[in-house]
């Protein structure tokens, strides 16, 4: 197992009260694991990212635990998670396409960037080099401003960039959403083959998008308003979801939705609830079609068998 | 690159061969006849004498020919650098007046700028991240830079000057000194430059500071600062990068200030009675001397022109993004 979630909770602080974007969240992902991250946009797919690797200035740790091959990482406290950061976690940012300094060649950058953290340049240089390769980027791309790229070039060569020194975990966030639907496809296979070469060792990919996940990840969570609504494995997901959240999800995607007894729905009424607070019992309760008088208690997220667990009365 | 210079360069051409034209058409257009106002400063009695007086004056202006002559004798005059003379201090050359004001104008101006410019960002950069200093010193400067200049200038003229009397006010150097390389007149010169040069420096430090200070904030919330210090690079280095860029529009502000430099003299100089090219454009107005006017407009121009060009070089220099928009060759 190399990441352990455990309980983690992180607020955003605000002037109108806590946002709880992330309450009460457990997880783990196995080694060579690439698990999606799916949901409604807002339900706190990026605040989960960022809790791992970087919060901001209003993000709030407010409980839990967050374990990565054995060490807990310290992620609230920001000059010490300086340390994990790069080396063991690492993120391809929602926006790739601003990530690099406008005014700096690309290769000076990445060179200032690692001498910062006291890493030699002339000792990645080749392996640099070889990422490019893989990617499908030209080594000439170094001698660029990030201007002079295009948009699926810019995304892959952040992507080289982050994962230069080997993470453990890699966050990659919305990674294809601001491309075009052919330069998607070899952005989400660059990225599953860092992992089969063993340059990540585990990757969560985040993604409002379920059939781009679908693709490259091995298991699939979905989220809902700060929590785990249900994680199985990829297949198990998409064929018999257990969570009604899921089910609509999976049904309103085109080439899935056919199996869904052809009640194809073109999104899911209603919108998520706020999280200022969170209201109590169930959270997607409201939008619910099958809401009963149980779910005024929040359901536990709960194992219904080995490596599928869901959060919802109804499934247990 | 080369098409680009290529490009501005013939824009700046173009604009100069305007601008000249312009500046030819303006004493003929001006109401007052320079000929009649040098002879009736003649004070002659017989019309024999002011007929000759008139012929005289009209060969030595250059009136006697045709106007397509004037305008060509005008340009060969600037190429030889004669500017005509002057009314005012007839019949002293343009040329040699201009040349005598403007190291006084450049001397307090370009100081001032540049210092102010320098000071003032590494103060707001400073600022940016300290809040004490943010809260405590910063306020004090935007109350100084919403201050008319004109008020302060005089406010500081009087206070320090005739009040205090740490500083002579008035002209650039004592008038009983005459311009030589001695302590005793270079002392006498500085003095005389500190309150002028003090003025234009703290009101321009303060918008230098302010919108440095708003810049850097503003950078150090850029996608690429949030992407260094996830990637755990050091504070430091995502501070080079947010002063770096925010320094790109301060360059432009320079520029501008630069360009406009001989126009912000003319209030210091008038307050201060520091007698630069800016005073010599009220003297000139004063005593509708069009050949002066005429040769520091033409300066002016020019000062401007070559102020811009020199920009658009180093911004092209520091800003890649610049480049991308050339059309294709880097
Ligand atoms: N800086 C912030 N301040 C306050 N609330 C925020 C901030 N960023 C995100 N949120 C809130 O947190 C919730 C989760 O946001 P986010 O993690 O960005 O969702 P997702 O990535 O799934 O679209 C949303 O309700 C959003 O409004
Ligand atoms: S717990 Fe109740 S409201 Fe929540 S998803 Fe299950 S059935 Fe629906
Ligand atoms: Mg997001």
């Amino acid at each position: 197992m190399s990441l352990a979630v455990e309980d983690l909770r992180v607020y955003y602080r605000t002037l109108r009260g806590d946002v709880r974007a992330l309450d009460g969240v457990t997880f783990s992902l196995a080694d060579h694991e690439i698990m999606g991250l799916v949901g409604e946009s807002g339900c706190g797919k990026t605040t989960l990212g960022k809790s791992l690797v970087r919060l901001d200035g209003r993000m709030r740790h407010v409980g839990g635990t967050v374990t990565l091959d054995g060490r807990e990482l310290p992620i609230g406290e920001d000059a010490r998670m300086n340390e994990f950061r790069f080396a063991e976690v690492s993120v391809v940012p929602q926006y790739a396409m601003s990530a690099m300094n406008p005014t700096r060649r690309i290769g000076r950058m990445v060179r200032e960037l690692v001498g910062s953290r006291g890493i030699p340049f002339a000792s990645v240089r080749s392996e640099l080099d070889r990422r490019l390769a893989l990617v499908g980027l030209d080594a000439e791309v170094l001698e660029r401003y990030p201007i002079e790229l295009s948009g699926g070039m810019k995304q892959r060569m952040v992507m080289v960039i982050s994962t230069l020194l080997n993470p453990s975990l890699l966050v990659a966030d919305e990674v294809t959403s601001a491309l075009d639907v052919s330069t998607q496809r070899a952005v989400a296979t660059a990225l599953a083959g860092f992992r089969d070469r063993d340059l990540v060792r585990s990757m969560i990919v985040i993604s409002h998008d379920l059939s781009l996940v679908y693709q490259i990840a091995d298991t699939v969570t979905v989220m809902y308003a700060g929590r785990l609504a249900e994680k199985g494995p990829t297949e198990v997901i998409v064929e018999r979801p257990r969570h009604p959240y899921t089910q609509l999800l999976i049904s309103a995607l085109p080439e899935v939705g056919v199996r869904y007894g052809g009640k194809r729905l073109a999104g899911i009424p209603g919108s998520p609830p706020s999280l200022r607070p969170p209201p109590p019992g169930c959270r997607f309760r409201a939008r619910c079609p099958l809401a009963y008088g149980k779910c005024a208690e929040q359901p536990p997220f709960a194992e219904i068998e080995p490596g599928h667990a869901v959060a919802c009365w109804r499934a247990s | 690159m080369a098409r680009y210079f290529g490009r501005k360069l013939l824009i700046y051409a173009l604009t100069f061969f305007v601008a000249v034209t312009i500046n030819w058409l303006i004493p003929r257009f001006m109401p007052g006849d320079p000929v009649r106002a040098m002879v009736a400063r003649a004070g002659l009695q017989t019309p024999e004498g002011v007929a000759a007086m008139r012929e005289y004056y009209s060969s030595l202006f250059g009136f006697d020919v045709p106007v397509w002559q004037q305008y060509l004798n005008f340009w060969g005059g600037i190429l030889r650098g004669d500017l005509g003379v002057s009314l005012l201090a007839f019949p002293e050359p343009v040329t040699s007046l201009i040349l005598g004001a403007v190291p006084l104008t450049l001397g307090l101006l370009i100081p001032a700028i540049l210092l102010s410019w320098w000071a003032g960002n590494k103060f707001g950069a400073y600022a940016a991240r300290k809040k004490v200093l943010d809260n405590a010193v910063l306020p004090v400067w935007y109350v100084l830079t919403a201050t008319p200049y004109m008020w302060l200038a005089i406010l500081m003229a009087w206070a320090l000057g005739k009040v205090a009397g740490l500083f002579p006010v008035g002209r650039p150097y004592s008038a009983s000194l005459v311009p030589e390389w001695s302590w005793l007149f270079i002392t006498d010169l500085v003095s005389h430059w500190f309150l002028p040069f003090l003025s234009l420096f703290l009101v321009a430090f303060g918008g230098w500071a302010i919108g440095m200070r708003n810049m850097v904030i503003y950078e150090l919330e850029a996608d690429y600062a949030h992407y260094l210090s996830s990637l755990g690079a050091p504070p430091k280095l995502v501070r080079r990068y947010a002063f770096r860029n925010a320094l790109l529009p301060q360059i432009t502000g320079l520029a501008l200030q630069l360009g406009v430099i001989v126009g912000g003299a003319v209030v210091t100089e008038i307050v201060f009675d520091y007698r630069g090219l800016g005073y010599l454009v009220l003297e000139a107005i004063k005593a509708t001397d069009f050949f002066l006017l005429q040769g520091i407009f033409l300066f002016i121009v020019i000062g401007v022109l070559l102020a811009n060009f020199v920009i658009d070089i180093v911004y092209v220099l520091v800003d890649p993004r610049t480049r991308a928009g050339m059309g294709g060759d880097r």
